[in-house]
């Protein structure tokens, strides 16, 4: 009786119920259809040496890790990665509250750096090869210049968003320097803060993903562009998977984390 | 009390920030002409001005500014007719904003310049790998934004509209389209910006002719000189086409 109850019968207007309350579910489906029509059309439409079906990509996922230097041209990248976000943080941060904490600062700095963020940094790609080589510097260096823009003004924003009434309340208070920034402009700074990182990653990725495909003798970008050449449909697409993974895992480490900070506001 | 200790923050920062201008092209001439910077890294600044004044005057730029221009108008032709299209339609139903929404919120979220190599496997190194990735990249944007603009439109504004007797296309003509075009705007300026910076992107990384592709050839070529002027040159362009398109998108705002 109770397995009967907890097996339903899947007739077509209870299947259309279930989607219309989960529309995950439907979500999924949509996903499932468009890998069937990839599978369909890399399997009797396109040709093999331009497109290879999602089937055959997976299970040949092993081969792209075993072709020599694959993996360590995913550790360099990983590491040009987390290097150049580290950086960007550091130099916002530093940057941002020196901008944002003075009122003469903000103003004689802030257009400066509009104006350095509006520029387009992929004119001077091939400059930041010229200064610091074809190595992992150079993609260092244009990771940081797309990500620390986004986190100095979203760090400026933050120290600037905060209550006049709270400074004026914490000084009459007695509060330090060193009290003032910890417990009023810290706290309220945390949200934007996080907000900018998230940004920040995403230029992370851009610039230094950029940068690989450009020019590179050990990283990823030499491997895209050997399979390219060689008509590798099968392992170009699954290295391009692999790193899509590498780079929605870290956008979503960086979204938990902007979740969880920027919760204390919520109540 | 304060306008004139305001005046003189006002003066004293615009005095930094000429000041600031100043002393980096001084630093760049003292560099250049007397420290023994390499010329091949960082020439001079006379010499990257004349530069610059022969590409304007010998019209030497204009075949590869056709080619940027051409790309990016078909890319943002393309992505914004199917980006509206597509978002209008999806908002049509809370249901189907469920459904689609997090799924392109997620696709937009990866470094779509991955797929460069792809492109140009599928679309060769001509324009149409260029036309291929400014439309994907700027497809995002748009139709997020014009689900958002048409989605969350007031409920409040529905429901008198209807009240009040409103054809279809009455609500359409008066009540959706102005509540939405600001968010939706918004969205084709976006889009368009980095339309052109993913297509400078990719002529710089695989291509044969367009201003990247021209940045390139000078750096390889080592003509540093010419190659600064070009870049000042297409830093221009793209300060101007941005300008253009947030007075647009401000104008048509305020109405």
């Amino acid at each position: 009786m109770l397995f009967q109850a907890a097996r339903p019968h899947l007739s077509p207007a209870r299947i259309k119920k279930l989607l219309l309350c989960h529309p995950a579910l439907a979500r999924i489906l949509v996903i499932i259809a468009l890998f069937l029509l990839w599978e369909g059309a890399a399997r009797w439409w396109v040709d093999p040496i331009f497109l290879s079906p999602p089937s055959q990509v997976l299970t040949s996922l092993d081969t792209v890790f075993e072709t020599r230097g694959v993996p360590a041209a995913l550790r360099v990248t990983f590491w040009e990665l987390a290097v150049a976000f580290a950086m960007s943080v550091v130099i916002g941060l530093v940057v941002g509250l020196a901008v944002g904490l003075s009122k003469f600062s903000y103003r004689s700095t802030m257009p400066i750096i509009l104006l350095l963020y509006g520029t387009p940094q992929v004119t001077i790609l091939p400059l930041f090869i010229l200064y610091f080589g074809i190595g992992p510097a150079s993609k260092i260096a244009f990771g940081v210049s797309h990500g620390v823009f986004p986190i100095i003004v979203t760090t400026v924003a933050g120290v600037q968003n905060i209550k006049p009434i709270l400074m004026t309340a914490a000084r009459s208070m007695g509060a330090s320097h060193w009290q003032l920034f910890r417990w009023v402009i810290f706290p309220h700074m945390i949200p934007s803060f996080f907000a900018g990182m998230r940004l920040g990653m995403t230029g992370v990725l851009l610039g230094v993903l950029l940068a690989e495909l450009y020019v590179s003798t050990a990283g990823i970008g030499y491997f895209t562009q050997m399979f390219t050449q060689n008509f590798d449909p099968t392992k170009l697409l699954g290295l391009i998977s692999v790193l899509a993974a590498m780079a929605i895992m870290l956008n979503e480490i960086v979204r938990r984390a902007e979740v969880h900070f920027a919760r204390w506001r919520m109540d | 009390m304060s306008t004139r200790q305001d005046r003189r923050v006002k003066f004293a920062s615009s005095a930094v920030q000429v000041g600031f201008l100043v002393g980096l092209m001084a630093l760049w001439y003292l560099g250049t002409a007397y420290w023994g910077v390499s010329h091949l890294l960082l020439p001079d600044p006379v010499k990257v001005w004349h530069e610059l004044e022969d590409v304007l005057s010998t019209g030497e730029y204009l075949p590869d500014l056709q080619v940027t221009l051409t790309e990016l108008a078909i890319a943002f032709a393309i992505s914004c007719t199917s980006g509206v299209t597509l978002g209008y339609l999806i908002s049509r139903s809370p249901y189907m904003i469920k459904v689609f929404e997090p799924l392109l919120a997620g696709i937009y979220s990866v470094p779509i310049i991955l797929f460069l190599p792809l492109y140009v496997l599928f679309f060769s190194l001509g324009p149409g790998s260029k036309i291929a990735i400014g439309t994907t990249i700027s497809f995002f944007p748009i139709v997020l934004n014009t689900i958002a603009g048409f989605g969350y439109v007031d409920r409040i504004f529905i429901i008198a509209a209807r009240s009040m007797g409103a054809s279809d296309l009455q609500m359409f003509r008066y009540v959706l389209l102005p509540a939405a075009l600001p968010v939706i705007l918004t969205g084709l300026r976006i889009g368009f910006i980095i339309a052109l910076l993913s297509i400078l992107g990719s002529e710089t990384i695989a291509s044969l002719a367009g201003l990247g592709h021209k940045i390139v050839h000078l750096a390889e070529a080592m003509e540093t000189a010419r190659m600064f002027a070009y870049i000042a040159f297409v830093v221009a362009i793209a300060a101007t086409l941005n300008t253009i398109a947030s007075a647009l998108e401000r104008r048509a705002q305020r109405q």
